[in-house]
């Protein structure tokens, strides 16, 4: 089963996601995947030898280790490169999701947004081969 | 009202709880920003820390449709940000605006609940306020970061934040290090909070930089590159930290790369309120050169990170210089955020649903007990019996310990709950132009998750009253030679199996002729029973209902609700309230409540026949009964014990249940179990003592709601069932119930 990882701090803001990205319906669109959560950078880098991802969903504005170093991260790890990353995040200043983007990650979702949205972007990245 | 559309409850219910938690935490931050500020030692972490969590409010609110709380949020966060990017002075003002804010956030809660009115009126009234102190000033744009030589790789993942700290910590004159640690991700929590703990006196860490391993099939450790600044020296960092393979590099400083310093430029005292994180004093900034470095310690591997050129990537809005860096934070104070990581939030019903099972099971164990005796006397299965018994004792052991593990995970400290007290008191202080400081002890004293749920609104009471009726104008206070401000002190502390809390004031104190005459008046009392009465029967004659003794109900404690009611409520949680006081010098009404609710230890009594419980927190001891040792003062039986005097309330009489014999009967023997709620004693007549047990106590049901004097029923194990005593209420009812009987006392405690 392929895996997305979740990076956030806020726990009901991962509940979202999670219900998003685990909906039956997109689910079956996008061939399945189990979902992870890291609840802070430091957990996200722990998980990252359970790769490899089929999407990586991250906030920015998170203590220590912040959303932009994970997405420097990912693009210069050898296993994790190819990875889609999403940034999700209200931060107001637009500079640090520019930032996320020319670091690499694919798509910025601004904070509040829809299960839908969601869903459409990360079936956008998933690569819809296996399902 | 927030749309959750679809969303399941428990996404509902996550929303609001982890709501909650930000809100209850911001206040608490607030608090400590608070004192911080009046001592001019502001840590920017708590800055960023109330920023981020706003900013997570916003998040979650804006995926819940709760608009009123992401509306406000929204212009919460940016005046945060204005903060804790230096363009905003913390003055009183924004304190106080800081202070409405959270407040209103629990209006706009339970608003979303639908337990409150909409306060949108209240949400632009503050917004407006927002608008008239936020008037952010334009800051000067300067590329201070070419004065190091700095990775462009590690520049360009700084957030704006992070990049406005390392900026201010450069303008101040610290030196910047970058340390390479690895860690085994096993112990990455433990490892990374013991370094912060560690570097926080020395300076301030920017950011962490997961730094893509060479080689990537080591799947155990995680290594960081840390850029920090600080004005110690490497070696000192170095030893400081102590961390095994540490490594410490000084960035580089490039000779005539940049402008010096500006912390000299720009005088931290221009203002003459705290700028956050301003160090009390700083050393003098050091024009930049590469004579300042320890040449020794420069790194070999430097150019390893690419530093060859550095590529001046000036911030769009750099900030103004007010923010410096901290110097001696108050160390790891703040740094607690992964720790809540590790916790698990559980619904307390579940955690009841397994103290109801172990109540099951400490009742299966009992009658295991039980056989294991009969099997013991009897002469055929002895052996079996002293197996069994055995085995009896093991399980009853572990039994014992799951049972604490359980009623552990119920405890919760008090501190949110005396935060909560002191941010109220707070408003009412500077509502009323009538200073106060509330002094907390014992704030990490312990008690059951749903006591504090039930005692944050009486001990506010407590608190307002005392504020009320207790702390006298400043004029006052001075003319008795009392200084300006009052003090009101909240004491927490744990005493046997119950939590003893304290309101204490330095106010005026209460005058029980005052009181009695107010109580006649008001026709609690009639004139006759006011004449034996002491000053302890008179102070409790303000928990009676309809009881005020100022003439004029102000709209602090008199919101319709009493003393009584508090004490009502505290009665509830199997707890009393008692007074002492002094006048001219202060007022103490202290609370005593059980530890927990859940599983509480008895002794099973008998009366008449029946089996009773008395929960073992309220018995004091227990003797043989001697008649001859008792006297009769206006009807009522007194047994004089070590020079006290007891009231003895024969338990049959009261239950009206058939006693084997007469009392008066002298061949047989009574027992007098003295049972304490507080500090008032009563001496409980019974026939026989069976023993201790732990019990589940159970509710008696809605038909049996209206009986008085038991707090419910518990099987003992052997098909029998016991009433469980309620020992206050009984205490309650036999001690004041019949105001003349008790008066006659005169004082049941004393000699």
């Amino acid at each position: 089963m392929r895996r997305v990882l979740i990076v956030e701090d806020s726990n009901a803001v991962r509940t979202f996601v999670r219900g998003a990205l685990e909906d039956e319906d997109f689910q079956r669109a996008v061939g399945g995947f189990d979902v992870l959560e890291a609840a802070s950078g430091f957990e996200a880098m722990a998980l990252m030898p359970r790769g490899p991802f089929a999407c990586i969903v991250t906030d920015i504005n998170m203590g220590d280790i912040n959303g932009l170093e994970i997405v420097n991260f990912v693009r210069k790890s050898e296993h994790h490169r190819e990875t889609p990353v999403v940034i999700i995040s209200t931060q107001s200043s637009s500079r640090d999701i520019e930032r996320g983007l020319s670091l690499g990650a694919n798509a910025y979702l601004p904070k509040p947004f829809s299960a839908v949205a969601l869903q459409d972007v990360v079936r956008q990245l998933v690569a819809p081969g296996e399902g | 009202m927030a749309d959750f559309g679809s969303e399941s409850s428990e996404k509902k219910e996550e929303f609001f709880s982890e709501a909650q938690e930000i809100v209850d935490g911001l206040g608490k931050f607030l608090l400590d920003l608070e004192g911080a500020v009046a001592a001019s030692r502001v840590d920017p972490d708590v800055i960023n820390e109330m920023f981020r969590a706003v900013h997570t409010l916003k998040g979650i609110a804006g995926l819940f449709g709760a608009t009123r709380m992401s509306g406000m949020s929204h212009e919460l966060e940016n005046m945060l940000d204005d903060v804790r990017m230096g363009r905003l002075d913390l003055t009183s003002n924004v304190i106080d605006l800081l202070f409405k804010a959270v407040d209103l956030y629990t209006h706009i809660l339970l608003f979303e609940r639908g337990e409150a009115p909409d306060p949108q009126q209240e949400i632009a009234k503050l917004l407006a306020s927002f608008a008239a102190v936020t008037q952010p000033e334009e800051a000067p744009t300067s590329n201070i970061f070419t004065q190091f030589d700095l990775d462009p790789g590690m520049f360009g993942v700084l957030t704006e934040y992070e990049e406005h700290r390392l900026k201010s910590n450069i303008e101040s004159g610290l030196a910047l290090f970058r340390l390479r640690v690895r860690f085994n991700l096993t112990v990455l929590d433990t490892a990374l909070e013991d370094l912060k703990k560690k570097a926080k006196p020395l300076g301030e860490i920017i950011t962490y930089l997961p730094a893509p391993s060479t080689d990537e099939s080591d799947f155990e450790n995680l290594e960081l590159d840390i850029l920090m600044a600080s004005k110690s020296d490497a070696a000192t960092i170095d030893t400081t930290l102590s961390v095994e393979g540490l490594v410490v590099n000084p960035v580089k400083r490039r000779s005539g790369g940049g402008p010096p310093p500006k912390a000299a430029a720009a005088p931290v005292s221009k203002s003459p309120l705290p700028k956050i994180g301003a160090p009390p004093s700083l050393p003098p900034p050091t024009i930049a050169g590469p004579a300042r470095l320890p040449q020794d310690l420069a790194p070999e591997s430097h150019a390893a990170h690419g530093a060859k050129s550095v590529r001046p990537a000036a911030p769009a809005h750099a900030a103004r210089t007010s923010v410096a860096p901290q110097a001696q934070g108050q160390a790891g104070q703040f740094v607690g955020k992964s720790a809540a990581q590790t916790t698990v939030r559980v619904d307390i019903r579940k955690l009841d649903r397994l103290m109801t099972i172990l109540g099951e099971l400490a009742i299966v164990r009992s009658a295991v007990g039980r056989l294991a005796e009969r099997l013991r006397g009897s002469v055929e299965h002895r052996e079996l019996g002293t197996d069994l018994h055995r085995l009896h004792r093991t399980f009853e052991r572990q039994l014992g310990q799951m049972q604490n593990g359980i009623l552990e995970v119920r405890m919760v400290q008090l501190g949110p709950v005396f935060d909560k007290l002191q941010r109220g008191l707070r408003a009412i202080s500077r509502e009323y132009s009538r200073p106060v400081n509330l002094v907390i002890t014992g704030q990490e004293t312990e008690i059951d998750k749903l006591i504090v749920e039930e005692l944050s609104d009486p001990l506010m009471h407590m608190v307002r009253n005392a504020f009320d009726h207790g702390i006298e104008i400043v004029e006052d206070r001075l003319k008795v030679g009392k200084p300006e401000v009052g003090t009101i002190a909240l004491n927490a502390f744990q005493k046997g199996n119950h939590v003893v809390i304290e309101v204490e004031d330095d106010g005026r104190g209460m005058d029980p002729k005052l009181i009695i005459a107010s109580a006649i008046r008001k026709g609690v009392i009639t004139e006759d029973e006011s004449r034996e009465m002491s000053a302890r029967d008179a102070y409790r004659l303000v928990f009676m209902p309809g009881f005020s003794t100022k003439t004029v109900v102000t709209d602090l404690s008199g919101r319709g609700v009493g003393l009584d009611v508090v004490k009502t409520n505290i009665a509830k949680l199997g707890g009393i309230v008692d007074v002492t006081s002094e006048v001219g010098i202060g007022t103490k009404m202290t609370i005593t409540l059980p530890v927990t609710l859940a599983i509480i230890n008895v002794l099973i009594v008998e009366i008449g026949g029946r089996s009773f419980a008395i929960p073992l927190a309220s018995v004091e001891e227990a003797f043989v009964y001697d008649p001859s040792l008792t006297r009769n003062v206006e009807g009522r039986e007194v047994l004089s014990l070590r020079g006290q005097s007891l009231p003895i309330c024969h338990l049959s009489s009261l239950f009206q249940v058939d006693a084997f014999d007469d009392a008066s009967d002298s061949t047989r023997k009574f027992y007098v179990v003295t049972v304490a709620v507080g500090i008032r004693r009563l001496g409980l007549l019974v026939d026989r003592l069976e023993g201790q047990q732990d019990i589940v106590i159970k509710p008696l049901g809605r038909s049996l709601k209206s009986v008085h004097g038991f707090a419910g029923a518990a099987e003992l194990g052997d098909q029998r069932v016991a009433l469980v005593l309620d020992v206050a209420a009984i205490v309650e009812e036999v001690l004041a119930g019949d105001q003349s009987r008790f008066l006659a006392m005169a004082g049941e405690g004393r000699a």
